[in-house]
């Protein structure tokens, strides 16, 4: 069955059967290898996309759901790491083995776009659902409040650590 | 460096250098392979040089880092070695990861956190070599003696005369020139170090962020088919009968065939390779997997379909109550010393198998093609897996190349291959690149477990508080005197030789499902058992828990002269046992920059301490945590000492590591049991197999290094064991609920 859909900007049409999870669309018949499959059951949070601008889970998502919402995977905030929560990945160097990593900065991506300012708290509350095996769990903090940093700082406003705390 | 070594790296290691098209020169060393373990077969290849370093004309160095990468960071921390002593700029060095070849490299494995100490030498010789050839051929060129240049970001200068000429321009002079030996290499003086010890960021941390295809599971091949591979849940179950040909007409499928493999036999199951099972190959994984999920079973489980966790407990309260099958150890007299004793604690401990579950589940690509076959993998024993490969498929080791790709992490699940065996299989049966891709439930219940136990104990006080006896019967898994693996505890085992009377005794029991190797392993579970118990002695003895594991300490027999054989799990890591002196170090540095004891807590607060040595590290560990009414658990803050010698190469990536093994021990520790019933698996996925999630992780984890005169070792597995026994510990005395059995869920705690 053919679908069209809209990927980070581009537009272009699969012919996949409808229960066929976005996961699989976007990495074997779009190659884009940045999603990543862990678990299945919307439990470790690793193919975590955009959809329409909510971070939502792609293994969970029949492509037949998607309709004319835009999707949006790690490949689409940058193709060149300059995204600010790119940039803050790259600043903390987060990762250790990084499989869950694109998942982690794509929730971190959609806590950003609607509050600026988040507080550890926040960031509790919007990135418990991806699990990070390795544990870097102090470092994905530390980023997501550097990447506000420099989103913040870059509309000329400050954010100062006692923000965070909120 | 110690002398033993220094002769070791001599006899098996020399450069080679040779010309690059272009002017570009290779340095290279040539290691002798290690001698094949006798069965393997086939002639010992003769030696190649590997090519460490490539210096082009246009002076861009590349680095070939050797290791498999599955998050440890070693792909990052060996080229660090060999570009230090080059002496060139770090942002200059190109990385490339080598294939799998062991007629060129040693050593190319990713587990006992192996990596640091056994090439802190060689790969800084490397180094050492390219910049002493630069110099010689800079100094031929200008006719000055060696002695008057130096070296920087890849360039030799002559200050005296002010001229100045780069690697690349120097390098086809380089290249005729004949090698400098190993041995006569002046290495740096640490305080001139410029990357060692100087934090790098992860090679692949610009490619992770952007999406790149870097793992396993982002192989493709052109015309590459994929594949799923269903077992039975038993082990060793083979196929009585199936609807094969229903599954054959399903959308997008290509081949499903059923795998007839030998019977598994034994109770103790070792590492059976590939097992029976059915196929199914398909135009996507989607279409793959979703035929399988109608694929209709019946399946001949074998003699394995009765065993179960509850029938495993029973068998092991059973032995508790009789004579131990065999001592592993006795020194002095325990027993009598028992009887003597003003005080005797006893205890009884337990802790389950668990999963290693790594977020990239199994997979490998293969390639099979004019009897020869590529596969792409992400496995952490290449070796082991090619050689396993070549005997399933019925062709020579050399007809297997292995491409090494980064792993989504490994805990060692991935030192074991039965993936990379089944994806090399089932290409061959097609005839098309296949990338196999097991799904989460087949990783979680086709496992290579952490072996579960039993551990009974008792120990006597003195009338000052002093330990004179430790009895343990330690019950596992295995047959006769032979253990499952990682399912052995070794004859010296802290904390044997610091108490006089000290009797180790294990009785063991069949077992039908495979145990292995996961991160820190044994000590994973055996640092739980020892440091709780110890605490318990302290709390007995009415001493600090820290003061009291100071004086056990001090109660060192001197290590023997010659290390006892290697027995049990524990073989390279250190069987002679840890130095007293060393751990005492990071327990008094944990105490220290804790405040232990020295802090008013609120009620239901309270520290915990533990240490633990192994795979040559010593590390001590303080848990402060709070405690509420409902038994909900918040981790305020941890402190970890760490003495792993005189060097830590990457400190951020270090400290990122010790971090991520004290959230792993903690994940361990509260949510994670595998139960077997039937035969069978039970848990499928991570919704019953839990991890810590981020607002459960500590805020702080601090972590302070002891430099110590010693050869720098690995973090990856010793930081995880004590943080077990810390938390606990401090559970304990926030509660006053000694917690003797692992995942501490089933006692009523949870995270807050």
């Amino acid at each position: 069955m053919a679908f069209k859909l809209n990927v980070n900007g581009h537009a272009t049409t699969v012919d996949v059967p409808p229960d066929m999870p976005l996961l699989w669309v976007i990495r074997d018949v779009l190659n884009l290898a940045g999603t990543k499959y862990g678990c299945g059951i919307g439990q470790c949070g690793a193919c975590t996309v955009h959809l329409g601008g909510q971070p939502v889970r792609s293994c969970l998502t029949p492509v037949s759901a998607v309709g004319a919402q835009p999707i949006t995977t790690l490949e689409g905030l940058s193709a060149d790491g300059t995204h600010p929560v790119q940039l803050a990945w790259q600043d903390i160097d987060v990762p250790q083995c990084g499989y869950c990593q694109a998942g982690q900065m794509m929730s971190a991506a959609a806590l950003l776009a609607k509050n600026s300012k988040p507080s550890d708290k926040d960031i509790d509350n919007a990135m418990n659902g991806n699990l990070c095996r390795c544990g870097t769990y102090i470092r994905i903090r530390q980023a997501v409040h550097k990447a506000a940093d420099m989103m913040t700082s870059a509309s000329g406003k400050t954010a100062t650590p006692a923000d965070r705390n909120q | 460096m110690k002398p033993t070594e220094k002769t070791q790296i001599q006899r098996r290691s020399f450069l080679k250098i040779s010309a690059l098209a272009g002017g570009g020169v290779l340095l290279g060393l040539v290691e002798t392979p290690k001698l094949k373990a006798q069965g393997r077969g086939g002639p010992q290849a003769p030696p190649v040089p590997n090519n460490f370093i490539r210096v082009a004309a246009d002076n861009t160095v590349t680095i070939v880092a050797k290791n498999p990468e599955v998050g440890q960071g070693v792909r990052t921390m060996l080229p660090m070695l060999i570009a230090e002593e080059l002496d060139v700029d770090w942002k200059s060095v190109k990385i490339e990861q080598a294939d799998f070849d062991d007629t060129k490299y040693n050593g190319q494995s990713a587990g006992g956190s192996t990596a640091t100490p056994t090439n802190w030498t060689p790969m800084r010789q490397v180094g050492a070599a390219g910049r002493a050839l630069f110099i010689k051929a800079a100094a031929q060129n200008w006719n000055v003696p060696e002695s008057e240049c130096s070296t920087a970001s890849g360039r030799v200068m002559h200050s005296a005369s002010n001229r100045s000429m780069t690697y690349g321009e120097l390098a086809s002079k380089a290249a005729m020139l004949p090698p400098p030996t190993l041995a006569d290499l002046k290495l740096k003086d640490p305080k001139d170090y410029r990357i060692i010890g100087h934090t790098q960021p992860g090679t692949d941390v610009h490619s992770i962020v952007t999406g790149k295809p870097l793992f396993a599971i982002d192989v493709k091949v052109p015309n590459m088919l994929y594949a799923v591979y269903q077992k039975c849940g038993v082990l060793g179950g083979k196929v009585a009968s199936s609807n094969l040909d229903e599954i054959k007409k399903m959308p997008g499928v290509k081949h499903a065939f059923i795998v007839e493999r030998p019977e598994i036999t034994g109770a103790v199951v070792g590492d059976p390779g590939l097992e029976s099972g059915i196929a199914i190959v398909a135009e996507n994984w989607w279409y793959a997997q979703s035929a399988r999920k109608k694929l209709q079973v019946t399946w001949n489980e074998g003699p394995r379909a009765d065993q179960s966790s509850e029938g495993y407990a029973k068998r092991a309260e059973e032995m508790s109550k009789q004579e131990p099958q065999r001592p592993l150890r006795v020194d002095g007299d325990p027993d009598g010393a028992l009887k003597s004793a003003s005080k005797v604690v006893e205890a009884a401990y337990t802790y389950p198998f668990i999963a290693h579950a790594p977020l990239e589940p199994q997979g490998a690509t293969a390639h099979w093609q004019d009897g020869k076959i590529d596969i792409w993998t992400n496995s952490q024993q290449p070796g082991s897996g090619r050689r396993m490969v070549a005997q399933t498929l019925g062709i020579d080791e050399k007809n297997v190349n292995l491409h090494m790709v980064r792993g989504g992490g490994g805990f060692g699940r991935r030192l074991t291959n039965d993936y990379m065996i089944e994806a090399a299989y089932i290409a061959k049966e097609v005839g098309v690149p296949v990338k196999l891709q097991w799904s989460r439930e087949d990783d979680m219940t086709h496992d290579y477990y952490r072996p579960g136990g039993f551990q009974y104990l008792k120990a006597g006080l003195d009338a000052s508080g002093k330990v004179v006896a430790w009895r343990n019967h330690f019950i596992s898994y295995g047959e006769g005197e032979r253990f499952v693996s990682s399912g052995a505890m070794g004859p010296t085992e802290f904390p044997q030789r610091f108490i006089p009377n000290y009797g180790l005794h294990t009785s063991v029991q069949p077992l039908g499902i495979r145990t292995g190797a996961l991160r820190a392993p044994s000590s994973n579970a055996f640092a739980f058992v020892i440091q709780s118990f110890i605490d318990e002695l302290a709390h007995a003895a009415g001493k600090d828990p820290v003061q009291f594991r100071l004086d056990l300490l001090d109660s060192a027999q001197p290590l023997p002269a010659t290390p006892p054989p290697a027995q049990g799990g524990r073989g390279g890591f250190g069987p002679q046992g840890l130095n007293a002196e060393r751990m005492k170090g990071v327990v008094q540095l944990v105490a220290e920059k804790s405040n232990w004891g020295k802090r008013n807590l609120p009620k239901g607060t309270a520290m915990g301490v533990a240490f633990h040595y192994s795979h040559l590290g010593y590390f001590a560990e303080v848990a402060e945590v709070k405690v509420d009414a409902a038994n909900k658990v918040k981790i305020n803050k941890i402190w970890v000492a760490a003495d792993v010698g005189s060097q830590i190469i990457n400190p951020g990536a270090a400290d990122n590591i010790v971090q991520g093994g004290v959230i792993d021990g903690l994940s361990e520790m509260m949510g994670q049991e595998i139960t077997v019933e039937k035969g069978r698996v039970v848990q499928q996925n991570y919704d019953r197999h839990t991890m810590m999630r981020l607002a459960q992780a500590p805020p702080e984890i601090e972590v302070h290094y002891l430099k110590s005169n010693n050869n720098p070792t690995g973090l990856g597995e010793p930081a995880l064991p004590p943080i077990l026994p810390a938390v606990a510990n401090a559970i304990f005395t926030a509660t006053g609920k000694r917690v003797r059995s692992l995942p501490i869920s089933k006692s009523g705690f949870s995270w807050a």
